[in-house]
């Protein structure tokens, strides 16, 4: 019970870093590979709040959410205007960043050593030491998230995020600020890839630059693309597959080494295989491409 | 009503020069053709003048607002609306969706009000009952819940007509409204153009079919490297023979 509470964990969260990046990549059509950055700013600003301030679980999470979000919009205002290729290039430059951050700035983060003694996650009074709790606590967060992300998308809001996926000079044609549904979704996403971070941060208690690297970035893309952009099972789905995939490798028994390579060809030969033959994912609403030239 | 002018427009790509101090004052409503040889500076002068091409020099005005400035959707804010000659829609969303997205100021489409805003929801069925009105209009109204990528390019041209009248702009530009369509749609597409004629709208659109022009256009503007080299009344400027020959074909 307590194995399958701990892979529940970890599947949440991936779920909830795969659904927000949705929202930019698959909603509004804007691929990032600095997710896991405002992942790992999330769990530092959280952990570091609650070690050094004695902030609380909550509130440790709204002001890494925030910073999340604040740092989402200094991205958004240097790189918002520049083509999708490059919008993705910037993002991976940005992630180079924050990792460099996350590895340098060794008096606030520790650098490679990470951060130790995170404590668990308190909430009025009630200390969530089990996994069990935690799973609970990260099954709320994310049924959260989903219902504000179902919200948005399916409301005119999301609409314009949809238009914008397909072609944003379409959308300025239409009279939509693209810029502002832009920074707007990118900044709702970066803020729940902290919140995710923050749970991550309270749950192993332990932290360091290795969880927040571009590899990570990739993967939670991958888990996007596999399972279906635009959808709202399509990221829980992908994050289901490739999160229990380390676990499946484990059973059948290969060496940790062994297991390590072969999961990244499975993850690479799967997001070859779906684009290929299932361009919209497993469960995908919108396939890749969109136009953006007049 | 609004007008639309402009004023010693000059642009150039990489030295080639696409518009020449063009200087155009169109008229408040009526239905206005550009013509011209392929590089005459016709579309280059429909992205600018609709805020998706910036001027090397000159200004463009909407009623007495200078937009030369402007982004595209502050244009658009200003009643101005456009279709692509390359014809441009949001394929993998519904003919209903791409039409509710062109009707202005929609309830629930900023953050705040997508959120908590309410009223949404009955706002919502307004704008839709309002959409289906207009996609039975231009006669595409059983398709309402199509993709519209699965739309033949005839009816989807029916559908970028009906965005442009949901955005209720009184300036339409419409670029090549009939090309590759088949001549019966073309039929139609000349009928919507009539009616919003009739509604007191000024359209501008770029055409080379001259028979098509003859049939609509209460004014025409030959253009030609970059350059307005004639207009006036069709039956006038089309009665050019070395017009006809030379720019129209």
């Amino acid at each position: 019970m307590e194995y399958c509470a701990q892979i529940g964990i970890v599947v949440a969260i991936f779920a909830m870093l795969a659904i927000s990046m949705d929202l930019v990549a698959g909603h509004t059509g804007m691929v990032t590979l600095a997710h896991a950055g405002f992942y790992g700013v999330g769990a530092y600003v959280s952990a570091l709040l609650t070690i050094h301030a004695g902030c609380g679980f909550l509130f440790a999470s709204v002001i890494a959410m925030l910073s999340a979000t604040g740092l989402s919009m200094v991205l958004s205002a240097l790189t918002l205007r520049v083509s999708e290729d490059e919008f993705v290039i910037a993002t991976f430059a940005f992630q180079m960043v924050l990792s460099g951050v996350f590895n340098s700035w060794t008096t606030v983060t520790n650098g490679s050593l990470g951060v130790r003694a995170i404590p668990r996650p308190t909430i009025l009074l009630w200390t969530i030491d089990s996994s069990g709790g935690m799973f609970i606590l990260a099954g709320v967060l994310l049924l959260g998230e989903c219902l504000l992300i179902w919200k948005l998308t399916v409301s005119p809001f999301g609409r314009v995020l949809h238009l914008i996926r397909e072609d944003t000079l379409l959308a300025s044609a239409l009279g939509k600020n693209v810029l502002y549904y832009k920074v707007v979704a990118f900044g709702i996403s970066a803020a729940f890839a902290a919140l995710a971070g923050s749970i991550f941060a309270h749950y192993v208690t332990y932290i360091d630059p290795s969880s927040f690297s571009v590899m990570d970035s990739i993967l939670i893309l991958s888990m996007v693309i596999i399972g279906g952009m635009g959808s709202y099972t399509g990221p829980i789905v992908g994050a289901i597959v490739l999160a229990t995939l380390p676990e499946v490798l484990r059973f059948i028994g290969l060496p940790s080494s062994v297991g390590a390579n072969l999961r990244q060809v499975i993850y690479g030969s799967l997001m070859v295989i779906v684009i290929v033959f299932r361009p919209k994912g497993l469960t995908g609403r919108f396939s890749f491409g969109r136009r953006s030239e007049i | 009503m609004t007008s639309i002018r402009c004023e010693t427009l000059n642009k150039s790509f990489e030295g080639i020069a696409a518009l020449v101090n063009t200087s155009i004052t169109f008229p408040e409503s009526g239905v206005v053709a550009i013509i011209g040889p392929n590089g005459a500076g016709k579309t280059t002068l429909l992205n600018i003048l609709t805020g998706f091409l910036r001027p090397d020099s000159g200004q463009v005005f909407v009623g007495e607002l200078n937009v030369s400035q402007f982004p595209p959707h502050l244009i658009a804010r200003t009643g101005v609306a456009r279709t692509f000659q390359e014809l441009r829609l949001a394929y993998e969303l519904s003919v209903l969706d791409n039409v509710l997205l062109s009707l202005p100021n929609q309830r629930g489409e900023r953050l705040l009000s997508a959120l908590f805003g309410f009223g949404v929801r009955k706002r919502e069925e307004e704008s839709s009952n309002s959409a289906l009105r207009l996609l039975r209009f231009v006669g595409v109204g059983e398709q309402a819940n199509s993709l519209v990528g699965e739309l033949s390019y005839g009816q989807q041209k029916l559908v970028s007509i009906a965005c442009c009248l949901a955005t209720r702009a009184q300036i339409i530009f419409l670029d090549e409204p009939i090309a590759g369509v088949h001549p019966e749609r073309a039929i139609e597409i000349l009928s919507l153009m009539r009616t919003m004629r009739e509604d007191g709208k000024l359209l501008i659109f770029i055409e080379h079919d001259i028979r098509f022009v003859r049939q609509i256009a209460d004014f025409v503007i030959v253009m030609d490297d970059g350059k307005v080299i004639a207009q006036g009344h069709p039956s006038e400027v089309l009665s050019r023979t070395e017009i006809v020959d030379a720019y129209v074909g």
